[in-house]
């Protein structure tokens, strides 16, 4: 089946491997925001990650040591933030901020050596017969690991948030500090420990941008994705399978506007690639003009530095 | 134990010794990170922030100082007005970008005639190409309570797009030979943004830059508009009562800030870049974020920041081309100034006491 040159199956499978950066960022910045911290360095983390996990696995050989390197490059940089957000007290906003600056500085610092290498390829899963489904298999089992861990890594948010104990407190945390600290909960270490977790998704998104989905370091080459992530987070309303949704949407329309110029539209190139910033604006917008839903879903600490005066 | 004990006020001293401290912790700092790199730290040091100003081509390097400071001060002064009033407005790179495609392409639409009123229309059309720009966010925040900070950021990804679709398209130069980017306009003397003093690095950009700085200062300290914005930062309920709407600041505060950015995208093309191309966006966008925080968000200290900023851009080159520097590590040398500053910020809120005593 084929639709103006273009094949909907392919499509759909290379959506699904457009949003997997999204997908890991936006869900660990999820956690984070749910802990009641407003991180938004997510493209200085993701960045970071991008060039450590490359170097890694240049240096190693290994994909796998690369995805390594890259979550511990974002876990990284994350930590400078946790340093000042929680215990240097300094605004959040303005330390993401900075945190992405820095990371975009650094990150053309260390790459310079790496312009033009060829990372170590990433093997597809070979499923056997299930890669041989015609139009499903095409969909759903041709894919590198990366995608099916980043779905997972869904699921197992959704569950812990959900299901259990750590997942209230760390709720708890994020909707009031005051009565978590209250109750003896550690809201500065658990929040610190949900930073590093957002820093390492963030990581992780980006070496799979430089590992897979480009695969070559460029500098600036997560291109706003990091942002992108941070407003898939507000659209999903912090609900984890909707930021799979979210992330799946956004893919779609970048892998459809690359299809596009490839297919010689008679877009201008330049306004089909800005197309996927006007749309996430486009739903941000939606998503907030619902006044019920947009105020009840953020955490109510959200952005607000915690000090215990005792 | 070090305690924390938030001060009533913050301290005066520490307000304004923070910044100085900041910017010698990130000279340490920069200089391990120069010696990782296997450069000899305080030749480093001394090459991006002694030679432009003192060394031996200093008469190059000081005219250049105007030129980096001037769209830094112009821009960074908007932006605290907003950032003081809790408005993060962080696409400032686009509403730059905007603003220079605005004021280019009204200057190029007359070419080549010459008259007086073209350059004065042209800083019309730029401020208003960053204001239009900026007002996008605006209106969003106001009327359906989307997150500016987010919006007025991707904004600049659609900017740096309609850049390169003007370079390559509407404003490309007819007579280039298909080279990308537009005809040069400081070769257009009607169009043109020329030093005002020979070799000071003024243009009028600079002019315009030290007027905000002054207009700013008026604002804050004697217009009830800057009381308000100062009373919506530090009590968002009081400022309520007091019957200051938000809607109207965020407005107010944001086009003023994208307006100033449209300015200094405006003579940044018509004077130093000279033309419209792809890549004209420098940055200065970002970077006047961290001069924003840098000048305490005070009109004078963005003054002094600014060229503090314009002095590692220039040091940064003179680094580059002297001991082979990468150029990027000047951008994250400014990146750990802000982060330096961030952190010893703690010690203007709070005060550091020891105590025996275990916390909870």
């Amino acid at each position: 089946m084929m639709l103006g040159g273009i094949n909907p199956a392919v499509l759909i499978a290379s959506l699904m491997v457009a949003a997997v950066p999204i997908i890991l960022a936006a869900i660990g910045e999820l956690v984070v925001e749910k802990a009641g911290v407003l991180n938004l360095g997510v493209e200085g983390m993701m960045i970071m990650g991008a060039i450590c996990g490359f170097a890694a696995a240049v240096a190693t050989g290994s994909p796998l040591m690369g995805f390594v390197g890259g979550a511990l490059g974002g876990a990284a940089l994350s930590v400078i933030f946790a340093l000042l957000t929680q215990f240097l007290m300094a605004n959040q906003v303005a330390t993401g901020l900075a945190l992405t600056l820095f990371g975009l500085g650094l990150s053309s610092l260390i790459g310079q050596g790496y312009v033009g290498i060829k990372p170590p390829p990433t093997a597809r899963l070979d499923l056997g017969p299930l890669s041989d489904i015609p139009v499903l298999g095409t969909i759903l089992f041709r894919h590198d690991v990366m995608v099916y861990v980043s779905v997972a890594a869904v699921a197992v948010v959704w569950a812990v948030l959900r299901y259990t104990r750590t997942g209230l407190v760390l709720r708890a945390v994020g909707e009031n500090h005051d009565a978590a600290h209250a109750l003896g909960y550690h809201v500065i270490r658990i929040r610190f420990l949900a930073i590093l977790f957002g820093g390492a998704m963030a990581g992780l998104g980006g070496a799979y941008l430089s590992l897979i989905r480009v695969p070559q370091w460029t500098d600036g080459i997560t291109a706003g994705a990091g942002w992108i992530a941070l407003a898939i987070v507000v659209f999903a309303s912090w609900k984890p399978w909707r930021v799979l949704l979210g992330a799946y949407l956004f893919g779609g329309i970048a892998v459809l506007q690359l299809n596009l110029q490839a297919a010689g539209a008679r877009i201008p190139v330049e306004y089909l690639s800005m197309s996927p910033y006007l749309i996430t604006i486009l739903v941000l917008v939606i998503m907030s003009a619902d006044k019920s839903r947009a105020a009840a879903a953020a955490p109510a600490a959200l952005g607000k530095n915690f000090h215990a005066s005792r | 134990m070090v305690m924390l004990e938030k001060r009533p006020n913050p301290s005066r001293f520490w307000t304004a010794a923070t910044p100085v401290l900041a910017v010698v912790l990130t000279m340490i700092a920069g200089g391990v990170m120069f010696a990782i790199l296997g450069k000899n730290p305080l030749e480093a040091i001394r090459t991006i922030f002694w030679d432009p100003l003192f060394g031996e081509f200093a008469w190059y390097f000081r005219g250049q100082l105007l030129v980096k400071a001037g769209p830094l001060i112009l821009i960074a002064v908007g932006l605290s007005l907003g950032f003081r009033a809790g408005i993060w407005n962080i696409g400032a790179e686009g509403q730059y970008i905007m603003g220079a495609i605005f004021g280019a392409a009204v200057g190029l639409a007359f070419y080549p005639m010459e008259a007086w009123f073209i350059f004065p229309l042209m800083v019309i059309a730029g401020a208003f190409g960053g204001w239009l720009w900026a007002m996008i966010p605006a209106v969003l925040r106001t009327r359906f309570r989307t997150n500016e900070i987010l919006v007025s950021l991707l904004l600049v990804y659609v900017a740096q797009s309609i850049l390169s679709s003007m370079a390559l398209g509407a404003l490309r130069n007819p007579e280039g030979g298909g080279f990308p980017g537009s005809r040069n306009l400081s070769q257009y003397p009607s169009a043109a943004n020329g030093e005002l003093i020979a070799g000071s690095g003024m243009h009028w950009g600079v002019v315009a830059a030290f007027i905000a700085v002054i207009a700013a200062y008026v604002l804050l300290q004697r217009h009830i508009l800057g009381f308000h914005i100062r009373l919506a930062g530090q009590a968002p309920r009081a400022a309520r009562f007091a019957g200051v709407s938000p809607n109207r600041l965020v407005l107010l505060c944001m086009g003023i800030s994208g307006a100033l950015a449209g300015l200094a995208g405006l003579f940044e093309v018509s004077g130093p870049a000279g033309q419209i191309s792809i890549d004209f966006a420098s940055g200065y966008g970002f970077t006047a974020i961290i001069v924003a925080f840098l000048g305490r968000l005070n009109p004078v200290g963005i003054l002094l920041a600014g060229l503090l900023m314009a002095l590692t851009y220039i040091g940064g080159e003179n680094a580059s081309t002297n001991l082979g520097l990468p150029s990027a590590s000047i951008q994250a040398f400014q990146g750990m100034l802000l982060f330096f500053l961030l952190a010893v910020d703690l010690l203007s809120n709070y005060r550091l006491r020891l105590s025996n005593r275990e916390t909870a």
